[in-house]
């Protein structure tokens, strides 16, 4: 790690860097009790209703700078999409809050709601699934524009979907054309042309990549990198490919059964892991130059989030534990090289 | 449903031009039964239509019909005329011209108690399966409780009350608009729950968060995102709504609930010559019956067809 990364990172932790999302004690409960006849229990002469809930996000503290791309990875289930899904506003958060430049966006009504949509967009994880397969290309990418322009001539509509479509590596020829005639990278292309067609400062992914082809991959991150740089974004990144946060994120956040473990420059996080958890997961990476790298061995399942373990969610698996990290959560503490981890025995350094 | 595939080589194709160049086109052309029974109920559909043209007497006109020209057989019996092809019936009416007139009636009534059954079955079913909830199983209940009450049953008492409450004449001028009404409201469950169950299954689908993350509004996302994705369907079913409208239609006329007996859709003219079935004059209830019995198989035929072509599942060429 240079130090010149180190002082950038500190200065975003200063404050200096410009602010543009912040998530603060994020809870989402999702109610998986069933029927009302069916929740009732009979409990010490009692009649009383079990209601089960499954924990997808347990108090996530976020905050994304502007003109970054901060990563968030995990391992399926942790809860990664139901964060970019709830700061996106398809999801309602059970607890916390949810910011955008200073502004609460998480208790907004629809209509409130309109002008932050031009702000923040997504991308999304299947691009089979996210392009309507009864509209031609043209058709979904007009209608967002039309929407939100609606003073915008026929003319004027045409012009901006062209210049979103070049800028994407899209023909705006192949307009005509319904999705089912694209290829997965093409058509994860039109999804990213959609998003940047209300100009958006704002971009969350979600596993934009995971469902293409290995050769298409790099030409589809190679394009939201240059279309970061042309038009100024920030992405908020969900991915589970460690090589692509590398390659692209300029910090990152290690989330575990819907907490943040650890959250760091992306050097710093890749050379010096401090988490537990965190460490387990960058031995897993297969090198190519190592052959006597130690793997960390995990021993056990992800708990099921709908009976969270007390303490720290990561104690039943980390090698460290004690019995603090069986009662107590643990928060996230900035260490001296700028990054933030949430681990008892860091602060304790018994690690 | 793949009825563009092949379209986008030319730009803007006529509508019919995309028809002839779809996958519907070419698996009803290689679908032999498919193919007989299009074109039989493209014939109906239009002899139905040009009835006042082709119909060699207007059944609606008293003066033309003649007492004494009833229940004349068909030209290939004995003692027939030979200007009443199919013959008469009881009142002297020629039953070639009945019969292309009541099939008028009948496909009227047919299309347009559908079209009233998608109408209010898409509305609850889009509303129920998009806001989910309480909406939804309110919505749903009505639904069963609707479905719990046979169409006939239903159809029955409705008309039997007005007719009684409101007289046969009145009724008898308003009889096209409740048949419409009445079998349009007694079925439009089968719409809401089919609706409701595409529904269910495209709005998880990420066009539709897609379109919530644009902050599109409710109805734009319900109307023209999630519907023309369960059209399918919707198309399927209809044409087996459309035969079970006309057999219902044409089972309340035999019951004497339907179209009055000047005005004859095909049920009625069956039930008029039930009368007369014993006393030899079979025509009058049978060749009517066996009209309504082919429409109704090339629609459900059609259907079927249908059926098979917009499930993907069950490609095949």
């Amino acid at each position: 790690m240079s130090n010149n990364q180190q002082s950038v990172v500190t200065d975003k932790n200063n404050g200096v860097e410009e602010s543009i999302l912040q998530v603060r004690n994020l809870h989402k409960r999702f109610d998986i009790s069933r029927g009302f006849l069916d929740s009732l229990q009979l409990k010490g002469g009692k009649i009383s209703r079990k209601r089960e809930y499954v924990h997808a996000i347990n108090g996530v503290n976020l905050e994304v700078y502007k003109g970054e791309a901060l990563c968030v990875v995990g391992e399926s289930g942790c809860g990664k999409s139901t964060v970019a899904r709830t700061i996106m506003g398809l999801l309602k958060p059970s607890e916390g809050e949810i910011s955008f430049k200073g502004q609460r966006i998480d208790n907004l009504s629809n209509s409130q709601m309109l002008p932050f949509r031009r702000k923040m967009q997504m991308i999304f994880q299947n691009p089979y699934a996210s392009l309507n397969p009864r509209k031609t290309i043209t058709e979904t990418l007009e209608e967002p524009v039309k929407f939100h322009n609606p003073r915008f001539s026929a003319a004027q509509v045409k012009d901006k979907v062209a210049e979103v479509m070049l800028s994407v590596g899209v023909d705006p020829n192949w307009g005509v054309r319904f999705p089912h005639e694209f290829s997965g990278g093409q058509r994860q292309r039109i999804s990213i042309a959609r998003a940047l067609t209300v100009e958006p400062e704002f971009i969350v992914a979600d596993e934009p990549i995971s469902a293409l082809d290995v050769s298409i991959q790099a030409q589809v991150l190679n394009l939201m990198m240059d279309t970061q740089q042309e038009r100024n974004l920030t992405y908020l990144f969900i991915t589970h490919d460690l090589a692509v946060v590398e390659h692209f994120g300029t910090r990152v956040a290690v989330m575990y059964l819907g907490t943040v473990c650890e959250l760091a420059a992306t050097k710093t996080l890749f050379s010096t892991p401090k988490h537990p958890y965190t460490q387990a997961l960058m031995s897993a990476i297969p090198r190519l130059d190592a052959k006597n790298t130690a793997h960390i061995k995990l021993t056990g399942e992800v708990p099921t989030p709908i009976n969270l373990p007390s303490g720290c969610v990561f104690h039943g698996r980390c090698p460290h534990a004690n019995e603090r990290c069986k009662i107590q959560i643990p928060a996230l503490i900035v260490q001296n090289d700028g990054s933030q981890v949430a681990c008892h025995a860091i602060e304790e350094n018994r690690l | 449903m793949r009825d563009d595939t092949i379209t986008t080589t030319a730009k803007n194709p006529s509508l019919l031009r995309r028809f002839k160049d779809s996958h519907l086109w070419h698996s009803l052309k290689k679908d032999k039964v498919a193919f007989a029974s299009f074109l039989v109920f493209i014939l109906f559909v239009s002899v139905a239509i040009l009835a006042p043209v082709l119909a060699p007497f207007d059944p609606y006109d008293p003066s033309s019909i003649d007492i004494m020209d009833s229940e004349l057989p068909p030209v290939w019996q004995e003692d027939s005329e030979a200007k009443f092809l199919l013959g008469t019936d009881a009142q002297g009416r020629d039953l070639l011209s009945t019969i292309l007139y009541g099939m008028r009636t009948s496909l009227l009534i047919g299309i347009c108690a559908v079209l009233l059954q998608c109408f209010l079955g898409v509305v609850v079913g889009l509303s129920a399966g998009y806001f989910g909830g309480r909406i939804d199983s309110f919505l749903m209940r009505i639904a069963d409780i609707q479905l719990s009450f046979s169409t006939l049953m239903v159809a029955i008492v409705v008309l039997a009350v007005f007719q009684a409450s409101f007289g046969a004449e009145l009724y008898s001028k308003l009889a096209v608009f409740m048949l419409i009404l009445v079998i349009g409201f007694a079925e439009w469950p089968q719409y809401a729950r089919t609706v409701r169950a595409s529904v269910l299954a495209e709005k998880h689908k990420e066009y539709v968060d897609a379109a919530r993350v644009m902050g599109f509004t409710n109805s734009r996302i319900m109307l023209g995102h999630i519907l023309p994705n369960t059209l399918s369907p919707l198309l399927v079913i209809s044409t087996v709504q459309i035969a079970n409208a006309i057999i219902s239609e044409a089972s309340l006329s035999f019951l004497g609930l339907g179209m009055p007996v000047s005005q004859p859709s095909l049920g009625s003219l069956i039930s008029s010559g039930f009368e007369y079935i014993f006393s030899g004059s079979w025509w009058i209830t049978a060749i009517p019956g066996l009209v309504l019995v082919v429409l109704v198989m090339v629609i459900n035929l059609l259907g079927d067809w249908l059926r098979d072509v917009l499930n993907p599942k069950l490609y095949k060429d």
